[in-house]
């Protein structure tokens, strides 16, 4: 029997809107023939918004899972429940040990951080980028069990639909571990989340300190929006690795993405070419970012910045 | 505490768009020219935690082990260099063209061989398929606890405090011996070999294993037993339409921005 199961993510009490996109993804597999969608989710309260969202079934896990190696009986008592040969886990902090976890549990391999999926002969192919963004991969996968994980922003939620419906059955399995969580410290992040910006003003190595940040922020508050950063420039500890974008760090796709004395390598584009318009600000013409960029401004950022906001101010 | 760290021999990841090519019919990224091979960026950060424990404790041992053809002794050379005490090469035709997977596998059984460790310490991915996996299979097969994208890693007596690094944060966990867990660049910048480093390491042995050596069957090496088939390889098309700017001075150029920007809707 074939199927998907989708490992949904509750995250401060919510249905993490990947879990979202995830069944997005799988209803668009299942209509290519790859079965019935079944969503695994912690906890029974998120049913029915599961279904709403495409699930044909939940299977609820009511154990108190800790450390990621916890889920994983559950997981399996959902695969078996579902009979589902397609495993899709979002890329967060639990999905990125998760997807492994479980592929090598099965003795079968995980495609990690997915762009697309097709069905191909009944079996699943998946595409992701590799070498840093420079390159893209078709893969097929052997053995039964074809295990995905996939960022957030990459599949489109469908409009949620009230009047489906769909079983909800539950397991109590849980897995024992030797990990005991000690603390877990949020980012205190003020503002707009990076994820649900429309606008992203983003700051790189060029910006020579970290104080080049307050006028990106002055920009953001006036757009809108929030502020991002490349990895140089969290390593030097100018910004928040929290706040990273690309390939380690976050994926956007805000209608605006302004690239602030970023060059734009491939590692950092992974995280951001989603983004409807970019803007680059660079003292380099021939700096990558300004290439893929829709309108670029060549000019050291400091001269441009301020009078940007105080353009921008004027005009709104 | 024996530790042992795994380090790969990869592409230089920096290597940029333009010069970056692929052999399509075989699947194979052609190595740039004039761009030598490095050492994937986060298992330095991996030796230098190994480090950082035996000097913590004053005592224990730190092996090398690399998965690759032969110049991977380059990368074991390195870490040597940093200061770990001796290394293993497992190279043949046997690997060519396997995938993380199978890489786990291998991983896994040289590790046995070395009649196992109190900690295995590897990179949260490698930068050129970009999968992060290998350090969850080998704790998988050794049935030993995982922990991966760490900042930091304090061993008290036994009990490992890991401080993790989080999409929205930080977590810390204490997780017993043995056990994997793999690095992140948070962790900070891995010493560089000093000269007399380099040619003390010279003289530090690395052992060089084929499939044999470590049990790797044929049903199970090779790109034909690949858990992870490679359908297609190619450098995706990006095209350029950029809208250079134009003004007389920074705030003119400013002004022209805004006002392209306000005219497509942008702000
Ligand atoms: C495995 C791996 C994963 C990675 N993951 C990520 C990731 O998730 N995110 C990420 O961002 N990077 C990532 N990187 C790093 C990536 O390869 C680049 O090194 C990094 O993105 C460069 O950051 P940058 O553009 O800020 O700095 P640089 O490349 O140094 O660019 C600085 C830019 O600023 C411009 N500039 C300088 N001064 C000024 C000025 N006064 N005014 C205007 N412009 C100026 C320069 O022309 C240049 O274009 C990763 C690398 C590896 C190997
Ligand atoms: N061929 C290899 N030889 C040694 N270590 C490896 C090899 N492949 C992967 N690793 C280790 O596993 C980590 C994650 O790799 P990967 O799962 O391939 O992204 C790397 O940072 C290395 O520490």
């Amino acid at each position: 029997m074939a199927g998907i199961l989708v490992v949904a993510e509750v995250i401060g009490g919510e249905l993490s809107p990947t879990s979202l996109e995830l069944l997005g993804a799988a209803r668009k597999l299942s209509s290519e023939g790859a079965g019935s969608v079944t969503a695994f989710v912690a906890g029974e309260d998120h049913a029915q918004a599961l279904i709403s969202g495409g699930a044909d079934a939940v299977v609820a896990g009511t154990a108190a899972f800790t450390s990621y190696d916890t889920y994983l009986p559950a997981v399996d008592a959902a695969i078996e429940q579902s009979g589902a040969d397609i495993v899709l886990v979002g890329q967060s902090s639990l999905g990125r040990d998760l997807g492994p976890a479980i592929a090598f549990r099965h003795k079968v391999a995980v495609s990690m951080d997915t762009n697309a999926m097709g069905i191909d002969n009944g079996r699943l192919r998946a595409t992701r980028s590799a070498y840093g963004g420079n390159a893209r991969a078709e893969h097929t996968f052997q053995g039964d069990l074809q295990v995905v994980t996939v960022k957030g922003k990459q599949f489109d939620a469908l409009e949620p639909d009230s009047s489906r419906t769909g079983s909800v059955t539950t397991t109590d399995a849980i897995g024992e571990t030797s990990i005991s969580i000690v603390s877990t410290d949020k980012a205190e992040s003020e503002g707009i989340k990076l994820e649900d910006a429309d606008a992203i003003v983003s700051g790189g190595r060029g910006l020579g300190d970290a104080a080049g940040f307050a006028g990106l922020e002055e920009l953001a508050a006036l757009l809108g929006g929030a502020v991002g950063a490349s990895r140089a420039a969290c390593d030097l500890g100018w910004y928040p690795p929290s706040q990273q974008v690309g390939l380690t760090g976050k994926t956007v796709t805000p209608n605006l993405y302004i690239a602030v004395a970023i060059s734009g390598a491939s590692q950092h584009m992974a995280g951001m070419t989603g983004a409807k318009n970019i803007v680059a600000i660079n003292k380099d013409e021939d700096a990558n970012m300004v290439r893929v960029s829709r309108f670029a401004v060549i000019e050291d950022y400091k001269n441009v910045v301020p009078a940007l906001v105080e353009e921008i101010q004027k005009l709104l | 505490m024996k530790i042992i760290v795994c380090v790969k021999q990869i592409p230089d990841p920096e290597t940029p768009a333009a010069s970056f090519r692929v052999d399509e019919a075989a699947k194979k990224v052609v190595p740039a020219q004039g761009i030598a091979p490095v050492v994937n960026p986060y298992d330095p950060q991996a030796t230098e935690a190994a480090l950082r424990l035996k000097e913590a404790a004053g005592e224990g041992s730190v092996t090398v082990v690399s998965l690759g053809e032969e110049s991977a002794r380059d990368a074991i050379k390195h870490a040597l260099a940093m200061g770990a005490d001796e290394g293993v090469l497992v190279t043949g035709p046997e690997f060519d063209g396997i995938d993380n997977f199978q890489t786990a596998v291998a991983l896994a059984k040289t590790i046995e061989k070395l009649e196992g460790a109190d900690l295995v310490l590897m990179g949260r991915a490698s930068a050129d398929w970009d999968m992060g996996v290998v350090p969850s299979g080998v704790a998988q097969i050794m049935g030993v606890p995982f922990v991966s994208v760490a900042k930091s890693i304090d061993n008290n007596g036994g009990i490992l405090r890991v401080e993790r690094v989080l999409d929205d944060g930080f977590q810390t966990v204490d997780v017993p011996t043995p056990a994997v867990v793999s690095i992140s660049n948070e962790f900070g910048e891995p010493r560089y070999p000093q000269l007399r480093q380099i040619m003390l390491a010279a003289k530090k042995t690395v052992q060089v294993w084929g499939a044999d050596d470590i049990g790797i069957a044929g049903s199970e090496s090779g790109e034909a037993n690949r858990w992870f088939p490679l359908e297609a390889l190619y450098v995706p098309t990006v095209e350029s339409n950029v809208e250079i700017i134009e003004g007389d001075s920074p705030e003119e150029k400013a002004r022209n921005l805004a006002l392209k920007l306000r005219d497509a809707k942008l702000v």
